[in-house]
């Protein structure tokens, strides 16, 4: 048999353009972009950034309780060896298209300090950022993990790890940490160890829990999260194993839906059994899945809660004023070609208090901050807040700005 | 219009864009089926900056005469600007966006005289 030839070599490797990778030099646009707007007038918060976890699991797994996990995970090698993180399918970087993603885990930086602090850094700063809630990556997926001890067990080293090695550093960096909510036990613990260490504005739930979110279990996790004062986000994920998904041939198309649908299964079932209700003093955000499938939702909840009340008994008012008055962050915002739609959702969700920017920097389809604050249909007050101010207000922020903006505030 | 001159023609590559900045503006030069041509360095999605990116060829679905799916393949006559920043991709023949042609780069005419490259700007 003769093999088929395969001359073709398209990798970033073989560009000399972007050989060399640096952060810095691949988001010069972006500096531009927050220089010509005078983002140094204001102050950004991005609300949903990410780093790559799995490229410091030596140094996390020095914060494992469990040594025979610890020793696991040190030992095999890498991440998807030692079977801690569950892994997920499909190309994020479109082939080698997006040549940050083989670029960036070559990126040089200085000894100190931590790697990640400066990736962090040098990306906040082009695009004119000033604090940013800081997530992992894989992790995203470690509610699937079938053995609930490792969720909870990696969950515990991270948070701790990114506390001491992230957020006790750098004080533009927080994070809402790693809430195991499949083991609700174990989720109040990490409440009490983490809900007053510095940097930690909230904890994060990802998509595809055991149990659904309303489940009877759960209710203490979220009394103690309101006694706390601590926001609870839902970070969506795309599972290609989804059994509705798994139809799906394409990334984008299982990308596209299946975000959106981790969220709107959550919030379905925290809606319609009554959880604002139950828990008045719980603020709520949901990350990461555009912004269009929320009035979507507001409208077959609303249709279909007053033709059968009697089926949501908890509910003082429709499903959509209760969508109206939680949280939601920016990312991927859908900004094809119909700035009326996205008028008329910013109306729906009141934008201009209940959204905040976010980045999901370095993933594919990250946003810079001037897909808000060029939309013509915003004020200059409601651009702010929503890059900054609904943030400060829902995080209690002490505002951190850049020191590149406070040198140009100097400046002049 | 005037003519800014960029560079010697044998200095550009078929492969990679050339960046200059001519008049705090940045353009990516490249040669391209035996002409030069040159885009703004700016994606019109979120302003990465495309002619950085991946030169790399359509790729095409093949079907079989019953019209089933049978593999994907690269068609190099035809050949895109992928930006670095979120994958959008332009013709570089036209700089048409290949998901809506009425999205554009922006373009500069070049002309190549006595063995170097101008740019009208």
């Amino acid at each position: 048999m003769t093999m088929p030839q395969n001359p073709l070599n398209y990798s970033s490797d073989a560009d000399p353009a972007i050989k060399e990778f640096d952060t810095t030099k691949l988001l010069k646009n972006a500096r531009k972009q927050a220089l010509e707007r005078n983002y140094k007038d204001f102050f950004i918060c991005d609300v949903d950034s990410h780093h790559y976890e799995t490229e410091a699991l030596p140094e996390i797994l020095q914060y494992m309780d469990d040594p025979v996990l610890r020793h696991l995970g040190l030992s095999a090698g890498n991440v998807g060896r030692a079977g801690l993180i569950p892994q997920a399918i499909g190309s994020q970087d479109m082939a080698g298209r997006v040549t940050r993603y083989p670029g960036r885990s070559k990126e040089t930086v200085p000894p100190t300090p931590h790697r990640d602090i400066t990736l962090t850094r040098r990306w906040m700063d082009a695009l004119g950022v000033d604090m940013a809630c800081l997530f992992p990556t894989p992790m995203l997926l470690l509610a699937t993990h079938p053995q609930p001890e490792v969720e909870v067990a990696m969950a515990r080293a991270y948070n701790r790890w990114l506390c001491e090695r992230i957020l006790e550093e750098d004080k533009r960096m927080c994070s809402m940490v790693y809430l195991p909510i499949n083991e609700p036990h174990e989720a109040e613990r990490i409440i009490d160890e983490f809900a007053e260490r510095k940097g930690v504005v909230g904890f994060l739930s990802t998509g595809y829990l055991k149990r659904p979110i309303h489940d009877n279990a759960n209710m203490r996790i979220f009394s103690k999260l309101e006694e706390h004062g601590m926001p609870l986000g839902f970070h969506a994920v795309y599972n290609w194993s989804d059994s509705s998904l798994s139809q799906l041939n394409k990334f984008i198309s299982v990308h596209a839906l299946g975000f959106s649908f981790c969220n709107i299964i959550h919030m379905t079932n925290w809606v319609m059994n009554g959880m604002p209700e139950r828990f008045p003093k719980l603020r709520t955000m949901w990350i990461e899945s555009g912004l269009a499938w929320i009035p979507f939702l507001m409208q077959r909840l609303d249709n279909e809660y007053m033709m059968r009340t009697s089926d949501a008994p908890l509910l003082k008012k429709k499903p959509s004023d209760y969508m109206r008055e939680m949280f939601y962050s920016s990312q991927p915002m859908e900004l094809v070609d119909n700035k009326e739609a996205l008028e008329v959702t910013f109306k729906m969700i009141n934008a201009e208090t209940q959204l905040l920017y976010s980045s999901d920097y370095p993933h594919w389809d990250m946003d810079l901050p001037s897909t808000i604050y060029d939309l013509p249909f915003l004020g200059e007050q409601a651009k702010r807040d929503i890059l900054g101010g609904n943030a400060q207000k829902l995080f209690n922020l002490e505002p951190t700005m850049s020191e590149w903006k406070l040198e140009a505030q100097k400046a002049g | 219009m005037p003519e800014k001159l960029l560079c010697a023609a044998a200095d550009l590559s078929d492969t990679t864009a050339r960046i200059f900045e001519v008049e705090g503006v940045e353009i990516g030069v490249i040669r391209h089926n035996d002409t030069v041509v040159a885009y703004r360095n700016i994606c019109p999605h979120q302003g990465g900056p495309v002619c950085e990116g991946l030169k790399m060829p359509r790729v095409c679905d093949e079907l079989d005469e019953q019209k089933r799916s049978v593999r994907q393949s690269f068609d190099t006559t035809e050949m895109h600007f992928v930006c670095p920043w979120h994958g959008w991709e332009f013709k570089i023949e036209t700089g048409e966006a290949i998901g809506d042609p009425k999205i554009r780069l922006s373009r500069y005419k070049v002309i190549e005289r006595d063995a170097q490259i101008y740019v009208e700007v």
